[in-house]
């Protein structure tokens, strides 16, 4: 009988057919995903998300008989009072003593509920976002280059020890000892046990005493020999050598201005909120270095950390303009625009002071969308800005967007819309199709 | 070897506790080990393969689950699917992990959870080392359609062979194989011949043989008879290329992997593959309640001597019964028993009950089962049953009255044209063998395998695939399972599927249901 432990074995055997499970269902996970999302906070997204499938996507059919019609027996226990010839009541489907209940679960294919996944965060988002890409990031990719990654670059005498290459050292100590006749311990060893052996000799003939003469003299030889050739020398030393090879970097900066004035009620900030947070999620998910900068402004603009931009709140007038300023300013002294990506996001319900429509278009139009690589105005709807269908921002900004392509309006009335307004933003599509 | 030194070291040791408390060691398995294989092989003649004992934990149960307790298996999202819903399940708190499993193998592993007490390592030894694995090296079915010297190999194999597929032809187009062969793999086993080796040598000889006779009793004069002309001809050549194929052939994964022409040599081959491991398992639903109740009973009666020995102590023994009678509990039909039977419970019932009758018999055991009644040899009797029978036949043998009254069964009549379901035995001296019969009909595998059959090829048309389902009204197929399944089998075959549901006793088309490969 042998007795293994297998517990030090690695574990996680499955975790491949985990992935093909994913894989296999993703349209349906995705679709889950997405639901989960709409339904829940997306402040909790990514963190212990149980999601249900329909066990269609993930079906096993096979060739099975059920029963539908006629004759059958059926064997129980546990009889407690019936006896022969007694009548029973048919229990509704579903019931004990209806067998398998083969001919319920007949109906719905294999009769199996739904099924329920874990996912990492990873796993997550990952499905969340899929295909969807922050646009034009390409475009300055190669302009950006500066953190460097470690390269292998050949070998050297000298480095940490972590970097030394055993197996070239070790070839090249060998070749020095062998060339330089380095003899093995070996040898020593078996002289010095001859030498022990004649010295017992007792007593000893001339001829093994001149053995003796010549193997001492050897002893000393090979001594000197071991303690002048090292094992391992300092020539034999290399290591390996790295080099920092820079590395395209892509540094963008994400701009969040949100109206949090009298006009916007708390539903509307809810759903601007909604929609940056989605931004936020995606950008922290998508890029290593993303910067963002949160302004929100009433009747004037202030930078506000992520905080105090989602949670505190804040009443006023109205004007636009007053951020968009603000923008430009720090765009212009921190994120210049030849280093950075820079994309802006912007929610408002469309009301603006009436006087400022016109600065805010043309500040929109000759300062901002010249440095940005793109720019979102997602419009809450419902507000009572509305003018002949539209607010006199979304006309103005409208008027912009027809002739800048990198200018996208939305519009939004319901918190399922949105993902889909998102998504429709950012789908990867839209850059290959220009591509 | 490992037999011979505890023969050596046993009688120094035997006498004392093998253990107290909960936790164990390596060496207390090996002295427990040691002390039931005395009992297994001495006591109760047992005779089973080398033992191999593997630690794991709850973890890696989970990945043994999913696998049917393979150590190898190859990849595809349907064990995912499987492992997802056991660790749903588990995390839940839905279901408990089994404290062992041991697979059919030479040499047999058994795996040990390392959450297991002193006490429940040493019971599953007894349960699963020698219990399950008596009953692998002996019963009938097992002997007869599993190999298990090979299987551990074959299962290497198998999974170097896909994953190599995977590498040179893409993982969707292996798993598009895998995915119609899994479905079609419960019709993928040769149900009669078992697995009976083809010798190439004796294959020659008999044909040579053959012709020798033939050349012997050659007679000229036959040849100058006129042979029959026209229609009769054609259908000769039908039923002479029918022959050819093997027609008709109810392995339906068999049949494609030797004859389905648009098949590439690699998808042949997983064909084969998923084939091989569906015969593997394919005996073990039809003595579950059997291996189940041999093993269980194996465990009682070692756990019992060893206590006797004074080997375990009290509480150990106490921790024995109590988990045993959790595992025997059969809970009636309106207690959440439905009409399932616990394969625990009823085995290990009738198991008991055999070994009454063979050593305290009372006058309706002697009526009723004249041949064992009071042979004096239960473990004997018990040791022939596991060998020969399978659950059904076990059942119609050995169900004796007795058990049917302890388990309180009874049978409903359940009949679609009434509205009512009529109960038409119990356990009395009118219904036992309605009962018995009924039950032993539950454990047919005629009755839980359908039975479908290739039975004609369209050679001279379109090559449509014609197959046939024998049963009867009211037992048709699932359709919409049936559909899916049907195209999985028209994208191996490559042409046109065609299913009818036949009635057995009529003739009679119940059902059609037909498939187009993909275009």
């Amino acid at each position: 009988m042998d007795i293994i432990d297998r517990r030090p074995n690695p574990h996680g055997k499955n975790l491949e057919n985990r992935r093909r499970v994913l894989q296999r269902a993703r349209s349906a996970v995705q679709t889950a995903v997405r639901d989960a999302v709409a339904r829940g906070k997306i402040r909790e997204v990514g963190q212990g998300n149980a999601i249900s499938v329909p066990a269609d996507a993930l079906h096993e059919p096979s060739l099975h008989r059920v029963f539908s019609e006629g004759m059958r027996e059926i064997v129980l226990t546990g009889n407690r009072e019936f006896s022969r010839g007694d009548r029973l009541q048919r229990p509704p489907s579903g019931g004990a003593g209806q067998g398998s209940g083969a001919g319920q679960a007949g109906e719905q294919g294999g009769g199996e509920d739904s099924f329920r996944f874990v996912l990492s965060r990873d796993e997550f988002l990952d499905l969340f976002f899929d295909d969807l890409e922050l646009p034009d990031l390409l475009k300055r990719e190669i302009s950006t280059t500066e953190n460097g990654v470690p390269a292998r670059a050949g070998l050297s005498n000298e480095g940490a020890p972590s970097h030394l290459d055993l197996g070239r050292t070790m070839r090249r100590s060998i070749a020095r000892r062998l060339g330089l006749g380095r003899p093995k311990p070996v040898e020593l060893q078996e002289v010095e046990e001859r030498i022990a052996a004649l010295e017992a000799l007792r007593p000893a003939s001339a001829e093994e005493l001149e053995e003796l003469e010549g193997l001492r003299e050897r002893r000393g030889m090979l001594r000197q020999r071991l303690a002048r050739i090292p094992w391992v020398d300092p020539v034999d030393l290399r290591f390996r050598r790295y080099t920092i090879t820079p590395q395209p970097a892509t540094r963008a900066v994400m701009f969040c201005i949100m109206d949090v004035s009298g006009s916007m009620t708390e539903r509307m900030k809810d759903l601007a909120k909604q929609f940056f947070l989605l931004l936020h999620v995606f950008l922290e998910r998508r890029y290593k270095k993303v910067e963002i900068v949160f302004i929100r402004h009433a009747e004037s603009a202030e930078e506000v950390d992520e905080d105090t931009f989602f949670h505190d709140p804040r009443t006023g007038g109205t004007i636009v303009s007053s951020a968009l300023e603000l923008m430009h300013t720090i765009q212009r002294e921190r994120f210049p625009s030849a280093n950075w990506n820079i994309y802006v996001a912007q929610a408002s319900d469309g009301d603006n002071a009436s006087s400022d429509t016109t600065r805010t278009a043309t500040l929109l139009r000759d300062d901002i969308l010249p440095a940005v690589q793109y720019y979102a105005y997602i419009e809450i709807t419902g507000s009572g800005a509305v003018i002949r269908g539209e607010t006199d921002l979304w006309r103005s900004y409208r008027a912009i967007a027809d002739e800048n392509d990198h200018l996208a309006i939305r519009q939004v009335g319901d918190r399922k819309e949105i993902f889909p307004v998102f998504r429709d933003l950012f789908s990867r599509q839209r850059d290959t199709a220009e591509a | 070897m490992d037999q011979i030194i505890s023969g050596g070291g046993t009688p120094a040791r035997s006498g004392g506790l093998l253990y107290s408390g909960n936790d164990w060691n390596f060496q207390i398995i090996r002295d427990c080990y040691d002390a039931i294989e005395e009992i297994a092989h001495g006591e109760l003649g047992l005779e089973t393969y080398t033992n191999r004992v593997e630690i794991i934990t709850s973890e890696q149960m989970l990945d043994v689950y999913t696998a049917h307790g393979m150590p190898v298996g190859y990849k595809h999202w349907s064990f995912g699917k499987r492992f997802i819903g056991h660790e749903n399940a588990y995390r839940r708190g839905l279901m408990g992990l089994a404290y062992e499993v041991v697979i059919n193998s030479d040499p047999c592993i058994s795996y040990l959870m390392e959450e297991n007490s002193a006490t429940m390592q040493a019971l599953v030894i007894a349960h699963a080392a020698f219990g399950h694995n008596h009953f692998f090296r002996n019963n009938r079915l097992f002997r007869e359609w599993t190999d298990p010297s090979d299987i551990l190999d074959y299962l290497e194999f198998a999974r170097g062979y896909i994953a190599r597929c995977e590498e040179r032809h893409g993982h969707r187009a292996v798993e598009r194989v895998l995915d119609a062969a899994h479905a079609l793999q419960n019709q993928g086993v040769n149900r009669h011949s078992g697995a009976r080796k083809l010798d190439l040598k004796a294959e020659q000889q008999r044909a040579k043989e053959r012709r020798a006779y033939e050349d012997s009793v050659f007679n000229d004069l036959w040849r100058t008879l006129p042979t029959e002309a026209g229609d009769a001809a054609g259908a000769a050549e039908g039923a002479h290329a029918r022959r050819l194929l093997g027609l008709p052939e109810e392995n339906l994964l068999y049949f494609l992997e030797k004859n389905a022409p648009r098949l590439a040599p690699w998808e042949r081959e997983i064909i084969r593959i998923v084939r091989m491991i569906a015969q593997y398992f394919y005996p073990q639903p039809q003595v579950k309640m059997m291996n189940e109740g041999c093993a269980t009973w194996v465990h009682v009666y070692i756990m019992r001597r060893l206590h006797e020995l004074g080997r375990i102590d009290d509480a150990a023994y106490l921790e024995v019964i109590h988990s045993t009678s959790n595992v025997i509990n059969q809970p009636g039909f309106d207690m959440g028993g439905g009409a399932s039977f616990n394969p625990y419970a009823l085995g290990y019932a009738m198991m008991t009950d055999i070994a009454r009758i063979c050593t305290e018999p009372t006058a309706e055991d002697r009526e009723w089962f004249p041949d064992i009644a009071g042979n004096g040899d239960a473990i004997g009797t018990l040791r022939h049953a596991w060998a020969e029978y399978r659950d059904e036949s076990f059942i119609q043998q050995f169900l004796s009255p007795k058990v049917i009254r302890d388990f309180r069964m009874f049978r409903l009549s359940d009949d679609t044209a009434q509205p009512y379901l009529l109960v038409d035995a119990i356990h009395d001296e009118a219904g036992y063998r309605d009962i018995r019969r009924s039950l032993a009909r539950v454990y047919d595998p005629g009755t839980f395998y359908t039975e479908i059959e290739i039975v004609d090829v369209d050679l001279l048309g379109d090559r449509t695939l014609k197959l046939e389902h024998r049963t009867r009204t009211g037992q048709l197929l699932q359709a919409r399972d049936a559909r899916q399944t049907l195209d999985y089998l028209a994208a191996l075959w490559g042409y046109g599927v065609v299913l009818n549901e036949v009635d057995t006793q009529t003739g009679a088309v119940l059902a059609t249901h037909t498939a187009e490969p993909a275009p």
